[in-house]
């Protein structure tokens, strides 16, 4: 039954890599749209 | 994201929850301990689908790259760029998960024959794909360049997917296409394939639509620029 170590590993590892990635995604997105918003501002607010 | 994306990648996320629940039981209740290997032949359900998504990512990464050389349009850039970090995302776990397998079966984590070797070739090529961005004077410059090499590169993916065919490797053979499976290991693999091939759409939507927002930063920032 040590082999179960192997296998739990790789699933955990699996998943960790998978919601890892997916938390970056979010997190990136989510710093992007509030540069998005400050940059419309700034263009907004300039004049001409 | 816009609201149709939102509501798509809603139905994506609650498809590949139910897909990766329904192949979380599949694995780990139903099916039976395969008689060689014993419960470690266990990764095979999720390292054979990793593989499947990192080579279709890379497909999606050639068909984008050539698109974009013919119609210069950004956005099949944008999901072929998108489509590589996915790729090597899900490659990554194959290099991870493969050694994890091969320990309590081989002896070794590692061994330099053909199926790995290459599979950590196509690991580097698409690596090189982010990076050769950064060697370029302009944007369109740097996404021509890695078009190229989106390419080039991908002539490694049937290499890999021969390597265990045509060479000499401690890699199992193709076990599926030679009907080596029972019903029960099969249909296990299928659910699993399905999950990480949903699972991978929804990473591609997330990961298009943070690109479509750095390039909106880019357009933004350019029209500020005196």
């Amino acid at each position: 039954m040590e082999n179960m170590t192997y296998v739990f590993a790789a699933f955990a590892i699996v998943w960790a890599v998978v919601f890892g990635y997916i938390f970056s995604l979010s997190h990136r997105q989510r710093q992007l749209r509030r540069e998005i918003d400050s940059l419309k501002e700034k263009n907004d607010d300039a004049p001409g | 994201m816009k609201g149709r994306e939102i509501q798509r990648s809603d139905i994506l996320l609650g498809l590949s929850f139910l897909l990766m629940i329904a192949a979380l039981y599949l694995v780990f209740i139903y099916v039976p301990t395969e008689a060689t290997m014993g419960v470690v032949q266990r990764i095979f359900y999720f390292h054979v689908p990793v593989a499947w998504v990192a080579f279709l990512a890379f497909l999606v990464v050639f068909v984008g790259s050539i698109l974009y050389l013919g119609k210069r349009e950004s956005k099949w850039d944008i999901l072929a760029y998108s489509s590589a970090e996915v790729g090597i995302v899900f490659t990554t776990l194959v290099l991870i998960t493969g050694p994890l397998w091969a320990k309590p079966t081989w002896g070794v984590w590692w061994v330099w024959d053909a199926r790995l070797t290459t599979t950590l070739v196509l690991w580097l090529i698409y690596l090189a794909y982010l990076m050769v961005r950064s060697f370029a004077l302009e944007e369109s410059q740097g996404a021509r360049f890695a078009a190229v090499v989106g390419i080039v590169g991908f002539i490694d993916v049937p290499i890999v997917a021969l390597t265990i065919v045509l060479s000499r490797t401690q890699h199992p053979g193709p076990v599926i296409f030679e009907g080596g499976l029972a019903a029960s290991m099969l249909l296990t693999l299928l659910v699993c394939l399905a999950a990480f091939t949903v699972l991978y759409v929804l990473l591609l939507q997330l990961r298009i639509s943070l690109r479509e927002a750095e390039v909106e930063i880019a357009k933004l920032k350019q029209a500020q620029s005196p």
